[in-house]
């Protein structure tokens, strides 16, 4: 269920992106989600690739600063209040969340949101218990 | 513990302040004689031979400068006819005009018998067989263990720098007991032998001797694993007399300072007073028993601290701590003096390797700027902004405890800091003053 992360460190510099982006392209890695958290000096690039162990190899020996970390994707109602179903569960049991960030995905009608969590395997627990659907990364790969 | 010279290495420092002080105000006399350069500077501060009686007058004489030996090119300073020379070595130096050092037999025999000493410091003896892997040549570091190495009577097998496989088919062939490189050759050699799927075993290597450039503890940690030895550190300077100013012994608390030969002072590079034992400085040598190129008071530009605690293996020469830097990278930022090694042992903290950077310091509004740039490490990145932040404020708390002064952290990519072949750039000063 847990979905692999590969975080690459960027300094704040155009053109940076753009260079992640086409290191994996080179070696046929799609990217299925994306997000960046920054700073006034450095970003955070997160992604979602189809090959992320490849993807970590290929980031390293261009040169980038590459790690990865175990997620959780859920599929949440595309409509108000969708994803604060799923947030009061993890809080109810005391389950902080890191950071989060939503994708798009293929159904129209539901978001796909990614959630960075203290405790992954006990996340997927709760969340399953209240029939909210926590996505297989095999799934969330090939997306 | 073996010692060479238990005499002089173990002497009392009453003694030893004996031996020096009637050495001292020999070679006094003889420069002011024999050395126009000297006499004219010691006139200049109103100095004659007489006043200097004993090491505590050694504070009172001129300092000597590298820019001393440039302008005296080549010969200069000699304090003896040059028909009294037997030997003649140079260095390249990284800057400018090289510098040119000249023995006179007694002074080669005095090179030996420091040498001598640093090769017995690493267990070395009569029995022994030294690969000694310096550059033989102009450069002092190959001849110079050379002859330290037959004065004890070990085999020596003078192969010089270079030619790793035959280094390696030569240390397994030979037996070699003993190593003579410098740190990074050494290192390189553990790769090479595993590489060419040498075991440890099929070596007899006991220890080495590494110096001529700084080195890490955590790469003194990775020779000895590696290659299943003692590394044993050591710090020579060719204008003073080459390898051999100071050698650890197998404690590896400090390098013992043959003082019977040379002596040190620790100085603050700003004020030039002289610092007590513990303080971090500017060591200084004054050399009491060389003919050819005496010196006095050299101002080496290496940061040291001295102790004179006796040491756990019995010798009581006073030990230098490793150089920890240069002051020409000082820099003074809002009249606080900051070495980058300072910025170095803060970033040390915060990881297992220090991390490079870069110190980028400017002029605002009359005010100076520090700002520290800080390349990402796998050791250290995280995905989670939040703990990088964190980083940024432990390093910026380190810099402000140990230098009292506000710097801006910045983390940047890996890479992005200019390398420079050998001697890392680690300054940009864009105050225009
Ligand atoms: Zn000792």
């Amino acid at each position: 269920m847990l979905v692999k992360q590969i975080s690459v460190f960027l300094e704040n510099k155009s053109g940076r992106l753009a260079e992640v982006t086409k290191s994996l392209g080179n070696e046929g890695i799609d990217i299925s989600a994306l997000s960046i958290a920054d700073t006034t000096d450095f970003g955070i690039l997160r992604l979602i690739v189809n090959q992320p162990e490849k993807a970590e190899k290929v980031l390293k020996e261009n040169g980038f600063t590459v790690s990865s970390t175990n997620v959780i994707a859920i599929e949440v109602e595309d409509k108000p209040g969708g994803l604060a179903v799923a947030l009061d569960v993890l809080e109810s049991e005391s389950i902080g969340i890191e950071y989060m960030y939503a994708f798009i995905g293929k159904s129209e009608e539901k978001a796909l949101v990614i959630l960075r969590v203290e405790d992954s395997q006990k996340a997927i627990e709760v969340l399953n218990n209240k029939n909210i659907k926590v996505i297989p990364s095999k799934e969330v790969y090939e997306l | 513990m073996q010692y060479w010279n238990s005499t002089y290495e173990c002497m009392s420092r009453e003694e030893m302040r004996k031996v020096q002080s009637e050495r001292l105000s020999n070679i006094v006399k003889k420069i002011y004689h024999n050395v126009p350069f000297y006499r004219a500077k010691m006139q200049k501060k109103g100095i004659e031979p007489g006043d200097i009686k004993s090491v505590d007058d050694l504070k009172n004489l001129p300092f000597t400068y590298k820019q001393d030996l440039r302008d005296n090119y080549p010969y200069g300073l000699f304090a003896v006819p040059t028909s009294e020379i037997v030997r003649i070595h140079a260095s390249s130096g990284t800057t400018g005009k090289q510098t040119v050092v000249g023995y006179t037999r007694r002074d080669l025999d005095t090179w030996a018998e420091v040498i001598a000493r640093t090769l017995t410091c690493a267990g070395a003896s009569k029995e022994s067989f030294i690969q000694v892997a310096y550059g033989y040549g102009l450069f002092t570091g190959g001849l110079g263990v050379h002859y330290g190495a037959e004065r004890i009577g070990a085999s020596v097998i003078p192969i010089s720098g270079g030619n790793t496989s035959r280094q390696l088919q030569i240390m397994k062939d030979f037996g070699t007991t003993h190593l003579a490189c410098t740190p990074s050759y050494a290192l390189y050699l553990a790769e090479e032998l595993e590489e060419a799927g040498f075991k440890k075993g099929d070596l007899k290597l006991k220890a080495g001797v590494f110096g001529a450039e700084p080195w890490s503890a955590n790469m003194r940690n990775e020779i000895e694993e590696r290659l299943g030895i003692l590394a044993i550190d050591i710090y020579g300077l060719s204008e003073v007399i080459g390898p051999g100013v100071a050698s650890e012994c197998p404690c590896k608390c400090g390098m013992h300072i043959p003082e019977d030969h040379f002596i040190p002072e620790i100085i603050n590079p700003e004020t030039e007073e002289v610092l007590s034992p513990g303080e971090k400085g500017e060591i200084v040598f004054t050399t009491i028993t060389k003919e050819g190129l005496p010196l006095i008071r050299y101002r080496t530009r290496d940061l040291s601290v001295l102790n004179y605690d006796v040491c756990e293996c019995g010798r009581t020469s006073v030990r230098m701590s490793k150089v920890s830097g240069r002051t020409d990278d000082m820099l003074i930022i809002r009249g606080v003096n900051v070495f980058p090694s300072q910025i170095e042992s803060v970033l040390l903290e915060i990881g297992e390797t220090a991390p490079h950077y870069l110190l980028v310091v400017d002029r605002v509004d009359n005010l100076d700027i520090l700002e520290i740039q800080v390349e990402m490490t796998p050791g250290l990145f995280s995905d989670e902004v939040k703990k990088l932040e964190e980083i940024e404020g432990k390093i910026k708390k380190g810099i402000e405890s140990t230098l009292g002064i506000n710097a801006k952290i910045r983390l940047v990519e890996p890479k992005s800091i200019e390398r420079s072949e050998g001697k890392a750039k680690r300054v940009i000063d864009k105050r225009k003053i």
